[in-house]
């Protein structure tokens, strides 16, 4: 009895060691925070089904682009694209992985979710400190019939350098010309007003506890957290509501035949349904790379990811990449990389 | 030396073995004692080195100007140190104010004051608190008491310590319950169990046959305390106050959870504001450009002058206190 146990244990032991030694290969990746849940749950999913894996470390934006520039990992994960030079210069190529939005959410007494409404440009003036009281006449203009407190606002962002921030304030530079000036975009920007909380939790709890607050968070954080966002004016000058459809709405109507190495940033994209700040991580290889079994590796992952991850995507509340885009990735593979 | 001696005798030999090995084991244990104490020179001065060498694009840069600007704006490279230096002493400032009189106590009332059944739980209590990672700390900041602060105590302070002419700058703003204050309190929680330890341990070390005559003479127990265990334990107490200090000056998690990490230079208390450390923390992850990466590294660097100097002021501070006294 005894003895059997022990040889089928054996017996799986050796099946599962040498299976695993034979077929699997170990990708590494490394960078954005933002698409670390949406790539661990792709890569358990595929290595359940291939038995490669993808060993993924979320050390940040800036460190993924250091690590695949120093060519330690298989592939980087940016939350901002690289510029045309710097790609060509260390002969790299990058294309979108998933797409997701963020939302601004407020804690006004009486304001439910969905019921505010706003523009970039009063977006921008609120985060600017230029209007600082919630029934400031640019607000209510936008809310006929909302009660809305002849309170100050204080404003919440994000004190970590973030991909989040990034998007954010590049929309707001893209609405507003004084915020283009004054502060301009990037991870970490110099903040003219409020105050800064670490992470999307550190803002959604500022905003959870800090009456007559406003901020911006994932879309995930502010569902999961149930937190009051507020519907936005897009560029089409319709209002609309952050959801999945709106955020593939914006990713589906970008300009992405007009960029080169998908260099382009969603915001304020131009369709009807779009929802205005629409963010995506890049993923970045090597053209030519040095290891050519764990690159080949890695874009079957992303071709796996891309043609069967929607439903582990939409369960973290990320969107899968458009149809239409995927063909442009594929045919930007075969043109752009050695496989 | 000993070998110009005739024929040494059998035992003296053996002896004189004997010494020449202990002095050798003697030496031997000189220099590990030595090499521990040096590493711990070797690591500081290599740390101090290595964040001046990494700072160095920004203090090229910026030169001494890095030291009193307020800009920090990754957008267009520029960046000042001003308002984190503000932060870190400010918030450090305001936990020892409220620490070193809380340890104080403690630690008195744990050697002098309570029942003996008592002694051993607290202490192991304190001893426990010391334990708390400061992640922990920060959560309970933000969740627990930043909002207890926002809704029952800054509005009263608003109120009642804003409106004194002159001090009242410093308790005036919107109550957000986050803020230097909050952070300076939270600070203050997490080096009491450091600073309180020392001196209970330091207290113990008192013998009680002086205690015990100062009692005879007819003293009181705030009598006994201050003239006979304070003075005997002074440097210990103050060792175990530096030790605070220097964690509060660098503490990260927990300040950044509840400091507000806001760059703004504010008189008031109750406005957010940086740390040196949180903004280390915050920035370095995402700092794309050189001269970013390098400014957060000169802030490191920065964060072990402040604390030297600190340090030396309040040494300072305590050798003319006892001078004076001892005039």
């Amino acid at each position: 009895m005894l003895k059997t146990i022990a040889s089928r244990v054996a017996v799986i032991a050796a099946a599962v060691l040498f299976g695993a030694a034979a077929h699997a290969t170990d990708v590494t990746g490394a960078g954005s925070s933002f698409v670390y849940p949406v790539l661990s749950k792709w890569s358990a999913a595929y290595n359940d089904k291939t038995g490669n894996r993808i060993n993924y470390q979320s050390i940040g934006s800036g460190g993924g682009i250091a690590q695949i520039k120093a060519g330690t990992v298989d592939f980087g994960a940016s939350d901002a694209p690289l510029s045309a030079e710097d790609l060509a210069k260390f002969g790299l190529g990058q294309f979108p992985v998933v797409v997701g939005g963020i939302v601004p959410v407020v804690n006004v007494e009486g304001v439910e979710p969905g019921q505010l409404k706003l523009d970039g440009a009063v977006l921008a003036d609120i985060f600017l400190g230029k209007i600082a009281k919630w029934n400031d006449p640019a607000i209510a203009g936008l809310n006929p019939g909302l009660a809305l407190p002849a309170k100050a606002i204080t404003v919440v962002h994000r004190s970590d350098g973030s991909g989040t921030s990034y998007n954010f304030t590049n929309y707001l530079s893209k609405v507003s010309p004084q915020w283009k000036s004054k502060v301009g975009f990037g991870t970490s920007v110099a903040w003219p007003t409020g105050l800064g909380g670490k992470g999307n939790e550190g803002v959604s709890a500022y905003v959870g506890q800090i009456k007559n607050a406003i901020g911006y968070v994932e879309y995930a954080y502010a569902l999961q957290n149930k937190m009051t966002y507020a519907q936005l004016r897009n560029a089409a000058g319709h209002y609309v509501e952050p959801n999945a459809k709106a955020f593939a709405a914006a990713a589906a109507t970008a300009d992405w035949a007009g960029a080169r190495d998908f260099n382009l940033i969603m915001t304020d994209a131009p369709g009807a349904d779009a929802w205005p700040i629409t963010a995506t991580t890049w993923a970045i290889m090597y053209k030519q790379p040095k290891n050519a079994e764990r690159s080949k590796a890695a874009f079957g992952f992303f071709k796996w990811a891309f043609e069967n991850g929607q439903q582990q995507a939409a369960s973290l509340d990320y969107v899968a990449l458009p149809q239409a885009l995927v063909e442009r990735i594929e045919s930007y593979w075969k043109a752009e990389f050695k496989q | 030396m000993h070998a110009t001696t005739t024929l040494p005798r059998p035992r003296d030999n053996g002896a004189d073995l004997r010494s020449a090995r202990d002095a050798r084991h003697d030496r031997l244990f000189r220099y590990a004692l030595m090499g521990c104490a040096l590493l711990v020179l070797a690591a500081l001065l290599g740390a101090a080195a290595s964040t001046a060498w990494g700072g160095r694009l920004a203090f090229e840069t910026f030169g001494f100007k890095f030291l009193w600007s307020e800009a920090w704006d990754a957008v267009n490279g520029d960046f000042g140190a001003l308002v984190p230096i503000y932060g870190t002493v400010v918030t450090a400032l305001i936990a020892m104010l409220i620490a070193v009189p809380v340890s104080f106590g403690i630690a008195l009332f744990l050697t002098e004051v309570a029942p003996n059944w008592m002694r051993t739980p607290i202490a192991a209590a304190v001893e426990l608190l010391a334990g708390i990672p400061s992640i922990i700390f920060g959560m309970w900041g933000l969740f627990v008491f930043a909002p207890f602060l926002a809704e029952h105590v800054e509005p009263w302070v608003n109120d009642h310590l804003g409106t004194i002419p002159g001090v009242g700058v410093l308790f005036q703003g919107p109550p957000l319950g986050i803020g230097m204050l909050t952070a300076g309190i939270v600070l203050a929680i997490m080096v009491i169990p450091y600073i309180s330890s020392v001196m209970r341990e330091v207290f113990l070390t008192v013998p009680t046959r002086l205690k015990e005559s100062a009692y005879a003479l007819g003293s009181t127990t705030w009598e006994v305390v201050w003239d006979v265990v304070l003075p005997y334990t002074r440097s210990a107490v103050i060792g175990g106050i530096f030790l605070g200090l220097g964690r509060a000056l660098g503490e990260t998690m927990a300040v950044t959870f509840v400091l507000g990490n806001a760059h703004q230079l504010s008189a008031s208390l109750l406005m957010p504001s940086n740390s040196i450390a949180s903004v280390i923390a915050n920035e370095f992850t995402e700092a794309y450009t050189d001269l970013h990466r390098s400014a957060l590294i000169a802030l490191g660097f920065l964060l072990f002058l402040v604390t030297f100097v600190v340090l030396a002021l309040a040494k300072l501070m305590l050798v003319r206190l006892a001078r004076r006294e001892g005039a």
